[in-house]
């Protein structure tokens, strides 16, 4: 076995990584905006419901609730769903799992902004919806970005846990040749490529960090 | 009782009209729509003890945010956009230059001293063009030395015949500027009038004990 094919061998399960990853940006990012609006709304039916998934999310390991929903389904209605689909079982948790962190980033970031603000907004004759796209959002998007930068990070590292319903990621792709041709070292290669894309990750929140540092508040 | 007017608090009970126009009545059932109510509101402006300006914006786009919102509603307002922007800002610039702020325009709020940032929020109230122009103790956060600069200003409206109403500690200023002062104590107007009499003629007990603890 050569680097190079060593090498592409460890790209086609990082393309699996990077899939998860993408992925599940793209339907957690808005997902988590409805649970924290759930979670601040006053009336008990959209908080309530809102706020014990988070609890439930946030209190169990990620690695069981990827078993959980692979398996439940055929456990439960003798129908496993998921058995053509490994990927498709891991992308709704992960969806499930990271919206739930990020409508608490949101949340947290939505209240930080002080009700002076929406107060000028009201007597400027704004309406609500004006206030929030035009004077609230902005800050808050300023004062989220640290903490997703993080998250965003975290869940780059966190797309290796599919392996435990055998998905073939860049970590399971590197166990491999464990297994096959007795080397260990694409194992430690890995890193390398969890490092670099990471450090691009870094480098682009930096920037953003940077363009929204013309204003303090 | 700025905030209740405002209708940033609701009042417990009775009425209150600006303008000869009921904007709240405790006694009456009939909702006002949201259109009303901000009709309503916008008879007059408030400008914040903490400023609460926009940190995102410039200080020109803080004073024409709110305006070019509203001018969205104008029925001919696709077809003039451009031009209704322009007079917008030409308009808010004029404003600016009145609490002296011409250089500023592009500046953001946190790069203003407390006093630029107040000045700020009065021409961001006046470009609503409000009727009554409402102060809620504009100095509170402010050292003396920037407390001169907000007075000025008002002083310079106050000769142009803006109606103002100001809430504030600084009695000299009220004094000097007012021609009406009410003294309020715990909730309850203690004494009212010109401020010649409620001052100088005929102190209430209760407002002489607040001058000589002032003082």
């Amino acid at each position: 076995m050569s680097f190079f094919e060593i090498t592409l061998a460890l790209f086609q399960g990082f393309f699996v990584t990077l899939k998860l990853f993408g992925l599940t940006l793209l339907f957690a990012l808005p997902l988590g905006f409805l649970i924290a609006f759930g979670s601040m709304s006053k009336y008990k039916l959209f908080s309530l419901p809102s706020k014990t998934f988070v609890w439930i999310i946030r209190g169990t390991p990620l690695m069981l609730q990827i078993i959980v929903v692979f398996y439940v389904p055929g456990i439960l209605f003798n129908y496993p769903i998921f058995k053509d689909d490994r990927f498709l079982a891991a992308l709704i948790t992960f969806v499930i799992n990271y919206a739930a962190y990020f409508s608490e980033i949101y949340r947290g970031g939505i209240e930080s902004i002080p009700r002076g603000q929406y107060e000028a907004g009201q007597v400027l004759g704004l309406t609500k919806t004006q206030t929030f796209f035009k004077v609230v959002l902005m800050q808050v998007v300023k004062n989220i970005l640290p903490p997703m930068s993080n998250e965003i990070i975290t869940l780059v590292k966190d797309t290796s846990l599919i392996r435990v319903i055998a998905i073939v990621e860049i970590i399971k792709a590197a166990e491999r040749f464990i297994a096959k041709e007795a080397i260990l070292w694409p194992l430690f290669y890995t890193g390398v490529f969890y490092l670099l894309f990471c450090g691009v990750l870094t480098l682009l929140f930096n920037y953003f960090e940077k363009k929204l540092d013309y204003y303090k508040t | 009782m700025l905030r209740c007017i405002n209708q940033l608090e609701t009042a417990d009970g009775g009425i209150i009209r600006v303008n000869e126009k009921t904007v709240f009545d405790a006694s009456s059932s009939e909702k006002l729509t949201k259109k009303q109510k901000r009709d309503n509101q916008l008879q007059v402006g408030l400008v914040f003890q903490s400023f609460n300006l926009f940190p995102q914006y410039t200080v020109l786009a803080n004073v024409t945010l709110a305006v070019k919102e509203l001018a969205k509603e104008r029925p001919n307002y696709k077809e003039n956009r451009r031009q209704i922007n322009e007079e917008i800002e030409n308009n808010a610039k004029k404003i600016l230059e009145r609490v002296g702020l011409s250089d500023k325009l592009s500046s953001y709020p946190c790069e203003l001293s407390g006093g630029q940032q107040q000045r700020v929020s009065i021409a961001r109230a006046m470009a609503l063009e409000p009727k009554i122009l409402f102060f809620d103790e504009p100095t509170s956060a402010l050292d003396p030395e920037l407390t001169g600069e907000i007075l000025k200003v008002i002083k310079k409206l106050a000769s142009e015949n803006m109606t103002m109403v100001i809430v504030t500690h600084e009695m000299a200023f009220a004094e000097a500027v007012s021609t009406k002062v009410i003294f309020m104590d715990d909730g309850v107007i203690n004494s009212c009038g010109k401020p010649q009499e409620v001052f100088r003629l005929n102190p209430t007990e209760r407002l002489k004990e607040f001058l000589r603890n002032y003082e």
